[in-house]
C-alpha cells in the first residue's frame, strides 16, 4: 500500500476523529477536482484529495464527499457506486456530505459532474479498499489472495467453489489497525455489464425521513437559544438607504435591530414577530432603477463584426434553395426551489458554523471567510440535504446574513427567506437573444449555419448537424438583472433556437421534421435517441398536432416527441415521449425521475415562466403571479432510457430539459402554422 | 392581541402561549417543533404547509392560529403509528414519489384528505385536491401513481 501521498496531517486528523481502521483517499489532478483556485502559469499544483473513505474497527463504512444532495438523489447513486465495488450492502454505507470540516474540498454540485467525476472516484476508492482488505486477510492467513474474495462486508477464503473455509468481517480484520492507502492507477473497476448494485433501482436513501417529516432541512433547524432574523430589503435594485427610524421596531418584546451601513436586520423570538418588527422599520430610500422587459432585447444585443466567416456564410446562402433568418428570445426565469434560501449561524470561540442549503459549501465558506476576515479554520459550513437548487443555490446570501446577525446579537440566528425575497434577491436564469441564419439546398442538406447567442451562454451552442459553412458564437452582455447558473441554462436556449430553426428549414424544404434532421445528422448517439423516441411515439403514423426536437449537452443525448391540443390560446400538452442516453445507467428509477423532472421544469420555461420587471423592481415575485407547472399541466410522459454499459456514465440532471420547448414549438407550428420564437410562449 | 393557550394537535391538547394573530404554520413549527409542514410561498399557493383541520386540508401559512379554535389539527407527524407508515406515506416510498422531498409532507397531507373524502377519486377530484401543491422537482406523475397505489391499499384494507 502506498501511504506517502496522504499527508500526515490528514492521516492524524482522520484517525483522531474516527478511530482506527482503514482510510483510503482519492487524489485527483486539481483540474479534475474541479479546482479553479490556482494561478495560471504558476508551478504545477499538488494532487488534491477529492474524496475519502473510512472503514472503522466496528466495520462501519463512511464516505466523505463535498457533493450536496439537492433532490437529484446523488446520495443514493454514490452509495450504490461504493456498494458495488466494496461489496457491502447499500444500507451499511454512511455518506458524510458537504461539511467543510469533514470532507475534502469540492468546487460544488453543478454542471452534471457528480456522476462522471465523483462516482468514478468513489468506485475507485471502494475498489482500492476492497483490495486492501483482501491483502490484509491474505497476509494474516498466509494464503495467496487468489482464493480470497470480498462478499457482503466479509473477506472469505474459498479454495473450491461453495466451500468457504475461513471468513472474517471487515471490522474484525481492521481491529487495532491504522492503515492508509491512496488509489493507484492499477486499480481495476468492474465494467458496467457486471454491475449488480449499481445499475439497479435502489430507492431514495433515507426516504423514510422524508415521508414522515423527520428530515431537517436548514429551514427546519433549531439551536438552543436561537432567534429568527429578517433583513430589510431595498424597494428597488440599486436603491440606497437614506434614513432609518427603528424606534417602534425596537420597542417590540424580544426584538433587536442590527444596522451596519446599508445592511439592516432584526432578530426576534419567532418569525412572525421578526416580520412584524421589519414592518415597523421606517426607512427612506433613494435611487434605484433599471430597464423593463420591453427594452430587454435591445439591451442584450451586441454589435459584432461578422468578418470573413460572415462572408463565407453569405456566399453559401446566396446559392441555397431555402434560406432562414430569424431571431429567438428567452426571458429571465427563476429557479423557485421550494425551500427558499436559509441559513442558521452560530458563533463559538471566534469560529462560525453555518448550516445552509447550498450547492457550493466551499464557495459559501469562502464568502464567509472574506465577509468576516476570518482564517479558513474559523469557518465551518454544513449543508443538510436541501430542498432543491436547480443551479440557483451557488451563492451564500442567507448564510452571510445569518452570520452577521448572529455575531451582532450574540445568539444563534436563523434566516429563512420569504418567497418574495427568493424571487428578488437570488439570481435568475439568463435571458437571451439568439440570431440564426441558415440555408438548405434542393436536396434538403444544410448549406450554411450562422448562430449568435447574446447573453444566455455557450453550452451546447455547437450544432450537432453536418454543415459545410458554419459560424457559431456566444456573446456576453451586460445583464440588467442578476443572473447565474440554472439547470441546463444555455443548452435550453441554444437548443430552442437551433431546433426551432431546423424545424423552420424542414418546412421550407417541404420535408418531415424527423427525416430532415436525420438527413443532416451523423452523430450515432443522437440519431439513436431520435429514432428511439420516434419509434415509441409512432411518429410516422402520428395523429393530432405533434412536434419533435433533440439535443446533446454535458454527455447526455435527448430527443422529445410531443402531442398538443389547442384550447383557444392555451396549449395543452397531451403526451410526451422522451428518449435519453447518458452512458451506463447507474439507477434507472432515479434516472427516469431526473428526465421527467427536467421535462416538467422545461414545460414551465417553454409555456409560461417569465420574470416581469421594470424600474429596478420585480413585478411578479410570488407564485400567484409567477406560474410554475402543476399536476394539471403535466401529461403522461413516456421515457425510453437507452442504456450504454459500454460507455462511461454522464450526469443526467440537466440535458433532458433542453429539447421540450422546441418540440412544443414544432407541434404548435403543425397546429397553427405559426412559429414559436419566444420562450415562454405567453409573456 | 388574543393569546391562545391551547391547541388540539395530533390527538392531544397541547398547552402553549402564542399570539393568536400568528400564522398556524409558525406556531406549529416554531413553538411546537412540528417542522413537517414547510413554508414555501406564504400565500397558500404551493401547498407545502398543508395540515388537516377537522379532516379538511388547510394552508397553515395563510390561517391565523386563533382561527383553529376547537378544531382538531393533524400534521404529518401523526401519520406513522407504532412504527408503521400510513398507506399514503408507504405509497410515496414505493412509487419513489419524491426528489428533494420538500413538498412531500404537504403532498401527503393533501392526499390523505383527498382519500378520506373520496376513496376512489376521479381525475376532477384528484386535481381539485392536489393541483394546489407544487412539486418543483416535477415528479408529478410518480405522485399520481403513489396516490393511486394508496387508494388501492386503503380500499383493500380500510
Amino acid at each position: 500500500m502506498k501511504t506517502s501521498e496522504v499527508s500526515a496531517m490528514d492521516r492524524r486528523h482522520f484517525f483522531k476523529l474516527l478511530g482506527g481502521g482503514l482510510f483510503v483517499a482519492y487524489l485527483a489532478e486539481p483540474s479534475k477536482a474541479q479546482e479553479r483556485r490556482g494561478r495560471r502559469g504558476g508551478p504545477p499544483r499538488p494532487m488534491e484529495v477529492s474524496a475519502w473513505l473510512h472503514i472503522g474497527e466496528d466495520g462501519s463504512v463512511k464516505i466523505f464527499t463535498g457533493k450536496t444532495e439537492v433532490g437529484q438523489n446523488i446520495r443514493t447513486s454514490l452509495s450504490q457506486a461504493v456498494a458495488e465495488e466494496l461489496h457491502v450492502p447499500v444500507a451499511s454505507i454512511q455518506m458524510v456530505m458537504a461539511d467543510t470540516d469533514l470532507v475534502p474540498f469540492d468546487m460544488g454540485t453543478f454542471g452534471s459532474r457528480s456522476t462522471p467525476d465523483m462516482a468514478l472516484h468513489l468506485r475507485k476508492v471502494a475498489a482500492m479498499a476492497r483490495q486492501a482488505l483482501i491483502d490484509l486477510a491474505a497476509k494474516e492467513w498466509g494464503y495467496s489472495d487468489r482464493h480470497l474474495q470480498a462478499v457482503n462486508g466479509r473477506v472469505i477464503y474459498e479454495p473450491t467453489p461453495g466451500q468457504v473455509e475461513k471468513n472474517v468481517g471487515y471490522g474484525e480484520l481492521l481491529k487495532g489497525q491504522q492503515l492508509t492507502a491512496t488509489v493507484t492507477d492499477q486499480i481495476k473497476l468492474k465494467p458496467a455489464t457486471e454491475w449488480k448494485v449499481a445499475g439497479t433501482s435502489v430507492g431514495k436513501v433515507g426516504g423514510h425521513d422524508f415521508v414522515t417529516g423527520k428530515h431537517h432541512y436548514t429551514t427546519d433547524m433549531s439551536l438552543p437559544g436561537m432567534v429568527h432574523g429578517k433583513v430589510l430589503r431595498a424597494p428597488a435594485y440599486g436603491a440606497k438607504l437614506k434614513s432609518l427610524d427603528d424606534s417602534q421596531a425596537k420597542a417590540l418584546e424580544g426584538v433587536t435591530v442590527v444596522r451596519d451601513g446599508d445592511f439592516v436586520g432584526v432578530t426576534a423570538p419567532n418569525p412572525s414577530v421578526a416580520t412584524e418588527a421589519l414592518g415597523l422599520l421606517k426607512a427612506e430610500w433613494e435611487g434605484g432603477s433599471g430597464p423593463s422587459n420591453k427594452e430587454l432585447w435591445q439591451v442584450l444585443k451586441n454589435n459584432f463584426d461578422r468578418g470573413d466567416q460572415g462572408k463565407q456564410i453569405d456566399d453559401a446562402l446566396a446559392s441555397s434553395a431555402h434560406k432562414l433568418e430569424q431571431t429567438y428570445t428567452v426571458e429571465y426565469i427563476a429557479h423557485c426551489p421550494l425551500e427558499t434560501r436559509a441559513g442558521v449561524a452560530e458563533w463559538k470561540d471566534g469560529k462560525v458554523t453555518v448550516w445552509t442549503g447550498s450547492q457550493r459549501p466551499f464557495g459559501v465558506k469562502d464568502e464567509l471567510v472574506s465577509a468576516f476576515s476570518l482564517p479558513s479554520e474559523k469557518v465551518r459550513v454544513i449543508v443538510p440535504d436541501t430542498g432543491s437548487g436547480f443551479g440557483g443555490k451557488h451563492s451564500g446570501e442567507a448564510a452571510i446574513e445569518a452570520a452577521r446577525l448572529a455575531k451582532a446579537v450574540g445568539k444563534p440566528v436563523k434566516i429563512s427567506w420569504s418567497r418574495e425575497e427568493e424571487f428578488w434577491w437570488a439570481y435568475f436564469r439568463p435571458a437571451g437573444v439568439i440570431e440564426v441564419k441558415a440555408g438548405v439546398d434542393a436536396e434538403g442538406k444544410l448549406t450554411a449555419w450562422e448562430f449568435h447567442n447574446h447573453n444566455s451562454g455557450g453550452a451546447a451552442i455547437e450544432t450537432p448537424y453536418e454543415v459545410p459553412a458554419k459560424f457559431v458564437r456566444s456573446h456576453g452582455s451586460k445583464s440588467p438583472l442578476r443572473q447565474g447558473s440554472y439547470r441546463g441554462l444555455a443548452a435550453s436556449a441554444n437548443c430552442f433556437a437551433r431546433e426551432s430553426a431546423m424545424d423552420e428549414l424542414a418546412a421550407a424544404a417541404e420535408m418531415d421534421p424527423l427525416e430532415f434532421r436525420l438527413k443532416n445528422l451523423k452523430d450515432e448517439r443522437l440519431r439513436a435517441v431520435l429514432e428511439a423516441a420516434a419509434k415509441r411515439f409512432e411518429w410516422k403514423g402520428r395523429k393530432g398536432h405533434c412536434g419533435i426536437a433533440c439535443g446533446i449537452d454535458k454527455g447526455g443525448y435527448v430527443a422529445n416527441c410531443v402531442q398538443i391540443e389547442l384550447r383557444g390560446e392555451e396549449v395543452k400538452i397531451v403526451r410526451i415521449v422522451a428518449a435519453f442516453e447518458c452512458g451506463a445507467i447507474v439507477n434507472p428509477m432515479h434516472l427516469k425521475n431526473q428526465v421527467e423532472g427536467s421535462i416538467v421544469m422545461g414545460l414551465g420555461g417553454a409555456l409560461f415562466e417569465a420574470i416581469q420587471f421594470a424600474d429596478g423592481k420585480i413585478l411578479n415575485p410570488v407564485f400567484s403571479k409567477y406560474r410554475v407547472p402543476r399536476f394539471s399541466d403535466v401529461p403522461p410522459i413516456d421515457i425510453v432510457l437507452v442504456n450504454r454499459p459500454d460507455l462511461p456514465s454522464a450526469g443526467a440532471g440537466e440535458c433532458p430539459i433542453m429539447a421540450i420547448a422546441p418540440a412544443i414549438g414544432s407541434a404548435i407550428f403543425e397546429a397553427t402554422k405559426k412559429r414559436l420564437r419566444a420562450m415562454p410562449k405567453s409573456v | 392581541m388574543a393569546t391562545i393557550t391551547r391547541l388540539h394537535v395530533n390527538g392531544r391538547d397541547v398547552a402553549l402561549q402564542a399570539d393568536g394573530e400568528r400564522i398556524l404554520l409558525s406556531v406549529l413549527r416554531d413553538d411546537l417543533g412540528l417542522t413537517g409542514c414547510k413554508p414555501g410561498c406564504g400565500e397558500g399557493q404551493c401547498g407545502a404547509c398543508t395540515v388537516l383541520v377537522d379532516g379538511k386540508p388547510v394552508r397553515s401559512c395563510s390561517m391565523k392560529a386563533a382561527a383553529v379554535g376547537e378544531g382538531k389539527v393533524r400534521t404529518i407527524e401523526s401519520l406513522e403509528q407504532i412504527g408503521k407508515l400510513h398507506p399514503v406515506q408507504q405509497a410515496f416510498l414505493d412509487a419513489d414519489a419524491m426528489q428533494c422531498g420538500y413538498c412531500t409532507c404537504g403532498m401527503i397531507m393533501s392526499a390523505v384528505a383527498l382519500l378520506e373524502e373520496h376513496p376512489a377519486p376521479t381525475e376532477q377530484q384528484f386535481l381539485a385536491a392536489m393541483d394546489g401543491n407544487i412539486c418543483r422537482c416535477g415528479i408529478y406523475n410518480n405522485i399520481r401513481d403513489a396516490v393511486k397505489r394508496a387508494a388501492e391499499t386503503l380500499t383493500k384494507n380500510p
